[in-house]
């Protein structure tokens, strides 16, 4: 049995349903995250995981014990917030202590713990600060401890690096999970960031409107998403528009040009529209042979990203972004240039619904 | 490199010299119309009659009568203030923090508005018209419940009616001050608290209170300061039969009523220090209790 | 999280109460003026008199001679301040707090002794030189509100960039003060105004003390005097700081383009 088990839970506020039947099982010492846009029910199921929200429906098992109707205190949890939320009023020593404070464990305990914690975060040096001497990156440090210094059974991430700077987000995303797996801790993290997710996470669970659309690896979730809002919102994504020309063959045409899948369509007659969807880092420059597609168009824009140059090249109607990497020795290429870019038959993802 | 610096530094200057020409009117002002005069009463309480400098009116101060009255003033000052800041805070606490219908808080701030201010001659009336004589509660509760709260010894014009007579503006005002820091308490801190295993009370007692102390400090230093300057209700309640002394101060600078100009001086000069020194508390305290604080 | 309402709602039931009740007892009270029958008749005795209109009409001039005077003051020291003088920030704010501190009375007193028709300044000479005394004072008292109102104001703004756009266009100091930042801070500015007139209509102590016919010293001599009229100017009072309070909501809401 999993250690933490969400079954069939649902969330009502008034006339709207944010978490609609959710089921999500995570075992022990698994880093799951749940990714989605805002309001996609994400951080209420979280909520509902730390006790802050009561399901409508549903139960909430930790470790084979229901938890559903007990109080954020009686959980055993760790949470850390998006932000500021430490105690301004103490100093890092004393809101790490906190949580074995209130439990009344005595003094020594109390000190070695807090001092382990601080070097678990490579922080020894800042226990007599009070929060607002800490930078952004250091309090959610400090924020990270406290949760765990009460050896809690699961660790609660509600988004926590959303209001850091992009250089800390990266390396703090690394000190997490090093930490995470340090301690073989049970994790949910939720975030916004498709970055994260695929970066961090054991499995990633893709949300939208109160429903999970894929619960997966990050090397599933991305190479294989199955619905379009997934493949939307993981990556960054080409989508063509295109009428079946051979549905058996799967073959499709594209501003007057022709491609084929490597899977038939099954079920497409000729003359259907569809949408088809190509990753940037799935195309190449030039003419290929064999079974590869080939479509011809020109240069649109450039945008030098540093060590990426990413390209997008106009069909008719249609238009795909591409990304090259950057060469000292050969200048990017020009806008009004005319260009063939290349792809492999496998990695055209045909999408579910109409075109828009 | 320097040629070039200089005229940018001169017009810097000039800039900046305009700029305090510019609040020129305001130091003036508050030199001529809140410094001086008040500056003036305080030399005037160690002059004699004819000029000479000495001690004598702030010994005078200690006369059993002007002990009396500062002491009256002290306490009821004191009472309303601390009844104003418990009541208020509870009356922001339950409606910022309380779950209440989103209609509640709008409403309650608006009255607050209004009553904070309602202050002066027509409270007085209010209350008598209330809690007189021949008021509406003091009539009803003899009709309904039987009970004379005259004769049971309640009159409004006491320490305790007056307490509750200043309570009227005095919870509101503190509805007002303490609102925004109610607001200043993040969810995240109680969630925070309760996910690390502690209590309601522990939140309160461990984290909100530390956090509010210093603003509830101050708004009982603001309420305190309030009641304390107040003379208009009063008055329009008792006429000058009421040994408060703001009241005696009146009576002073209308008639002279001590006797002694510059006793006078040293009445009000005894005023300002009872504000002054309150506020040198409140400044130290906060300072003390809010390391936290940049 | 789950909690009982029960609690807070006897709060605000046990708030509401407390103020309403003496609203209530006074307009009862002021409707008690022929005997048996509940009639308007204090309030048409009240606003018949001659005493009444006088008073109240030169409180009323008052109170806008102080709104004008103070908003000449505050607007062009809060705007120096947070633009050019940050460092002067303590130093006013102290100062435009003291009135909260310094009791009224103790004020003018200090205005007597330094003012009076012996002194360097005889202000209290004559009676047009008194009301023109009353009116700082008045300033004075509304300072801390006028100042907090318009600073507020000011911060919501991005005046260093509305003063650059102005700068660059030619204007001069006072054409940017009237014409471009007084317009974005109207708001402040209306909220202060109101709430002066409200503190100062009704004022007794410095009226009192400066000898002049304001209304709060009228009303108080109808109080030692008469019986029901005063709780009917009570109601009137409150009616007026109610207005007050209510045209502050209603510009904060109707502001075109200002968000909030």
């Amino acid at each position: 049995m999993a250690f933490l088990s969400i079954e069939r839970i649902t969330k009502t506020f008034g006339a709207t349903t944010t978490v609609k039947g959710v089921d999500l099982a995570v075992e022990r010492g698994e880093f799951v995250t749940l990714l989605g846009p805002s309001g996609c029910g994400k951080t209420t199921i979280l909520r509902m995981v730390a006790g802050f929200e009561t399901p409508s429906s549903g139960t909430i098992r930790i470790d084979g014990k229901d938890v559903t109707d007990l109080k954020p205190h009686q959980r055993k949890i760790g949470m850390v917030f998006q932000a500021y939320a430490l105690f301004p009023n103490m100093t890092v020593a004393d809101n790490i202590a906190f949580g074995l404070k209130v439990a009344r464990k005595n003094g020594a305990e109390i000190a070695s713990r807090v001092k382990e914690m601080l070097e678990l975060i490579k922080l020894p040096q800042v226990a007599e600060r009070y929060p607002y001497q800490l930078s952004g990156g250091q309090q959610q440090r400090v924020a990270l401890a406290r949760a765990l210094a009460i050896k809690p059974q699961i660790l609660l991430l509600d988004e926590p690096l959303s209001a850091l700077d992009a250089k800390i987000r990266v390396s703090l995303r690394d000190e997490i999970r090093a930490v995470q797996r340090q301690l073989g801790i049970t994790t949910i993290f939720v975030t916004h960031d498709q970055e994260e997710a695929l970066s961090m996470s054991d499995r990633v669970c893709v949300m939208s409107e109160g429903r999970i659309e894929q619960l997966g690896t990050p090397f599933e979730i991305y190479n294989y998403p199955k619905t379009r809002f997934v493949a939307s919102f993981v990556g960054t994504l080409n989508i063509l528009s295109g009428r079946v020309s051979d549905g058996a063959e799967g073959r499709i045409v594209v501003d007057g040009q022709e491609i084929v899948t490597s899977r038939g369509l099954n079920g497409a007659s000729t003359g259907d529209a569809l949408a088809v969807a190509l990753r940037p880092e799935a195309l190449s420059i030039g003419r290929a042979n064999g079974s590869s597609n080939n479509l011809e168009g020109t240069i649109d824009e450039v945008h030098f990203l540093g060590s990426v140059v990413r390209i997008r090249v106009r069909f008719k109607e249609s238009a795909v972004s591409l990304d090259t990497f950057n060469r000292p020795n050969a200048a990017p290429p020009e806008r009004g240039q005319p260009i063939t870019v290349n792809f492999g038959r496998e990695d055209i993802l045909v999408l579910e619904g109409a075109p828009n | 490199m320097s040629i070039t610096a200089l005229p940018a530094t001169a017009a810097r200057e000039r800039r900046i010299t305009w700029s305090w020409l510019g609040i020129l009117p305001f130091i003036l002002f508050s030199l001529m119309f809140l410094l001086l005069p008040a500056a003036n009463l305080i030399v005037g309480a160690f002059q004699d009659a004819s000029g000479n400098f000495t001690l004598q009116n702030i010994v005078n101060l200690g006369q059993p009568s002007i002990i009396r009255s500062y002491t009256l003033s002290l306490q009821i000052s004191a009472a309303s203030a601390l009844g104003g800041v418990l009541i208020g805070f509870a009356l922001a606490l339950a409606t910022i923090l309380g779950g209440l219908p989103r209609w509640v808080r709008p409403t309650l701030m608006t009255f607050s508005g209004v009553a904070s201010q309602f202050a002066g001659v027509p409270l007085a009336f209010a209350f008598l018209a209330t809690l007189g004589r021949t008021g509406l509660v003091t009539a009803l509760l003899f009709s309904i419940f039987d009970i004379n709260i005259y004769r049971g010894g309640f009159n409004l014009l006491s320490f305790w009616g007056l307490t509750i007579t200043y309570l009227y503006f005095q919870i509101p005002l503190m509805v007002l001050v303490v609102s925004p820091a109610l607001d200043g308490l993040k969810r995240e801190w109680r969630e925070a608290a309760a996910i690390l295993g502690a209590t309601g009370w522990q939140y309160w007692t461990m984290i909100a209170l530390p956090i509010l102390w210093p603003s509830l400090l101050g708004a009982f230093l603001l309420l305190f300061a309030n009641a304390f300057g107040a003379i208009a209700t009063a008055y329009a309640l008792t006429g000058s039969s009421f040994n408060i002394v703001t009241i005696l101060l009146y009576a002073q600078i209308r008639g002279d009523a001590l006797h002694d100009p510059n006793l006078g001086y040293a009445l009000a000069l005894g005023m300002i220090v009872i504000t002054g020194v309150s506020n040198g508390a409140y400044i130290w305290l906060a300072s003390r209790s809010a390391r936290w604080i940049r | 999280m789950k909690q009982s309402r029960f609690f807070p709602w006897i709060g605000f039931i046990f708030g509401a109460i407390y103020f309403l009740v003496p609203l209530i007892a006074t307009f009862e009270f002021s409707l008690r003026m022929q005997r048996g029958t509940y009639s308007f008749k204090a309030y048409q005795v009240v606003l018949a008199d001659p005493g009444f209109q006088a008073s109240f009409s030169y409180s009323a001039l008052i109170a806008l001679l102080t709104i004008i005077v103070g908003i000449a003051l505050v607007v062009p020291t809060a705007y120096l301040v947070q633009l050019k003088l940050p460092k002067l920030r303590p130093v006013v704010e102290f100062m435009t707090l003291l009135p909260l501190v310094v009791p009224a009375i103790v004020i003018v007193f200090g205005y007597l002794r330094m003012y009076n028709s012996s002194s360097w300044l005889p202000l209290t000479g004559s009676a047009r030189s008194t009301d023109l005394l009353l009116v700082f004072a008045y300033v004075t008292l509304s300072l801390p509100y006028m100042y907090r109102s318009v600073d507020t104001a000011l911060r919501t703004v991005d005046i260093r960039t509305l003063t650059e756009a102005a700068q660059s266009l030619g204007s001069s100091w006072p054409r940017i003060l009237i014409q471009v930042i007084l317009p974005n801070i109207r708001v402040g500015v209306l909220s202060g105004a109101f709430l002066t007139f409200a503190i100062v209509i009704g004022e007794f102590t410095i009226a009192s003390l400066l000898n002049r016919p304001a209304f709060g010293p009228y009303m108080q001599l109808i109080g030692a005097n008469r019986a029901y009229e005063p709780a009917a100017l009570a109601v009137i009072a409150f009616a007026i700081t109610w207005a007050c309070m209510g045209l502050i909501q209603l510009v904060a809401s109707f502001s075109p383009g200002q968000k909030r």
